[in-house]
């Protein structure tokens, strides 16, 4: 039986990667991207977690997991060590959005993120019926949240103009379906293939 | 695959002999030699089932189970390996080997040396990490064991570990680096030789001819070891485990034991002064201080690691300081660098540098799902 992905997220980053790459996953959970790509194009990789239960659920997927603290940056890593640096929703979380980005670039030749929209009609709806969103795309309580991090397509999109960050392509989904008509209102989650600036 | 764990039971050491001569590091020649070993569980017909424990400072060959059924005599990694245990008998066949210069039964400084007819004490050649790790592959020829399925160690033997996917990269498929360093520090250099300045600066060393003498220096020997006890704990766990806790309920006003880590300390270092051998103590921390793969290469550990065909599992322990989590990480980055498979875990721990050899839930945890992907 072929293997799926049980996150179409990870399924349209799987889809940006080329057979025999390289991929470092941040935020890897327990390793089903990278052990994905390992089974079904040859992908050399590793992930990042920090959370020793799912370091124990990359090992007992037979994944390289390395459990380090991204909020530390990328320092161990050289430059250009990966073709691709991803990060799947796990950008929100990051306290250092500016330099995690630069750390992506600099360690992969291209960075690949998905992370939810905060301008989701849904989202949008909730604020102005006076509360915080709660959805499948953002499922926590404002008060357990661990994202740390609130911004739109729009918003992620003007901060890529202003770091010299190339948004190399881009797919957006509401309930696993594609939405090309307003993606910053109509997509409850993104996901963005990045490069340099030349 | 879910049976109980259970010990492997009453064991007996084994020796083999080896009669052509070990060229050493430091250009010295050891014309024969004995290692004491044990094995638990059996080599199957593949021999593709074998893995190497290799021991630290202070260990042996009895890496598990128990001799003449003496509950006393239980092996120092007993609760990693055995019949369901994280290292499964069931599937693996274990060896451990008591290293060359060791006081366990392996050739030493209190063996007979051929050329004087008298114990070699202070004549017994400065081996290094590289020599143990030959010996050991001789051990491994004799035993027709032509590739290992793992080897680990933690700490000294970690570092064994790493040796022997740098010196025979095609016999190591699975290298498994528990609270281990690419080198020591100059702080862990700094202690090992308060350790050893203890054991020389005592009367009765003689030179490291003691056994002559029919003494031991053991003054300097329980010194040693009482500096690096403290060295193996957390300031965390001796707090916990000792605190200013009083031996007797009150300051005695004297040099007396007032405090509870005193007495700990003391009774650490009388009961290992009481069985270890000083000169192989003095070796083998000179063994820790050489050990630098990167030397030859400018200090640069990824050049050094370039030749590394096995996977990694590196582990470290949070409260280590005497070989800190930033240090594994040194051994991550260049592994990664050299794109070699490495998986890396940082284990929450009070128990400072000696939470290797504890049976924590996680790390053990983690230890059981490494050798359950290991495919034979």
């Amino acid at each position: 039986m072929k293997p799926v992905l049980d996150r179409f997220d990870l399924a349209a980053i799987a889809n940006w990667i080329k057979p025999g790459e390289s991929v470092l996953d941040l935020g890897c959970g327990d390793g089903s991207l990278l052990k994905y790509l390992r089974e079904q194009k040859g992908v050399h990789g590793y992930g990042v977690e920090n959370a020793p239960e799912r370091v124990l659920a990359c090992i007992k997927n037979g994944v390289n997991v390395l459990q380090l603290d991204m909020e530390q940056g990328l320092t161990g890593f050289v430059d250009g060590q990966f073709h691709h640096v991803v990060m799947s929703q796990s950008l929100q979380a990051i306290r250092h959005t500016e330099k995690m980005l630069a750390e992506m670039l600099r360690v992969g030749r291209e960075a690949v993120v998905s992370f939810p929209n905060f301008g989701y009609r849904t989202h949008r709806e909730a604020i102005a019926r006076g509360h915080m969103p709660v959805s499948e795309s953002l499922p926590y309580e404002w008060y357990d949240t661990p994202n740390v991090r609130f911004f739109t397509l729009d918003d992620f999109e003007a901060l890529c103009g202003a770091r010299g960050i190339r948004i190399l392509e881009r797919a957006a989904f509401e309930d696993g379906q594609p939405v090309t008509d307003n993606p910053n209102l109509n997509a409850s989650l993104a996901v963005y293939r990045l490069g340099r600036l030349q | 695959m879910s049976t109980e764990p259970q010990s492997v039971g009453t064991v007996t050491a084994q020796r083999a002999h080896f009669a052509s001569p070990l060229a050493l590091k430091s250009g010295a020649i050891l014309p024969a030699y004995d290692l004491a070993y044990e094995t638990y569980g059996t080599l199957n017909a593949a021999k593709s089932n074998a893995v190497l424990v290799c021991h630290a400072l202070s260990g042996s060959h009895h890496v598990a189970g128990v001799y003449d059924d003496n509950p006393d005599t239980l092996g120092w990694w007993d609760n990693l390996v055995g019949p369901g245990k994280p290292l499964d008998t069931n599937k693996f066949f274990v060896i451990g080997v008591n290293n060359l210069g060791g006081c366990y039964g392996s050739t030493g400084p209190m063996s007979i040396n051929p050329a004087t007819g008298k114990r070699y004490g202070a004549d017994f050649p400065v081996f290094t990490v590289e020599d143990w790790v030959t010996a050991q592959a001789r051990l491994a020829d004799q035993l027709g064991i032509e590739s290992f399925a793992a080897v680990l160690g933690g700490s000294l033997g970690g570092m064994q570990a790493l040796a022997w996917s740098l010196q025979y990269p095609e016999r190591v498929r699975h290298a498994m680096v528990i609270a281990a360093a690419p080198t020591l520090t100059a702080q862990n250099i700094a202690f090992n030789e308060v350790a050893r300045q203890a054991i020389l600066s005592d009367p009765d060393f003689h030179g490291g001819h003691y056994y002559d003498h029919h003494v031991v220096p053991s003054r300097g020997l329980r010194l040693a070891r009482m500096v690096g006890h403290i060295t193996y704990l957390s300031d965390d766990q001796m707090a916990e485990k000792f605190g200013r806790r009083l031996r007797e309920g009150t300051h005695k006003f004297s040099f007396e034991v007032d405090f509870e880590i005193e007495s700990y300390l003391r009774y650490q270092g009388d009961k290992f002064a009481g069985f270890f051998d000083a000169n192989t103590y003095l070796l083998a921390t000179k063994a820790l201080d050489y050990f630098d793969p990167a030397f030859e290469y400018g200090g640069n550990l990824a050049a050094a690691l370039k030749r590394a065909k096995a996977q990694f599992f590196i582990a470290s322990f949070t409260t280590d300081w005497r070989f800190s989590p930033e240090r594994s990480r040194e051994m991550v980055y260049a592994l990664l660098q050299n794109k070699r498979d490495v998986s890396y875990a940082e284990i929450e721990s009070i128990s400072g540098h000696d939470s290797f050899l504890l049976d924590d839930a996680h790390y053990h945890a983690l230890m059981r799902a490494y050798f359950d992907q290991i495919t034979l």
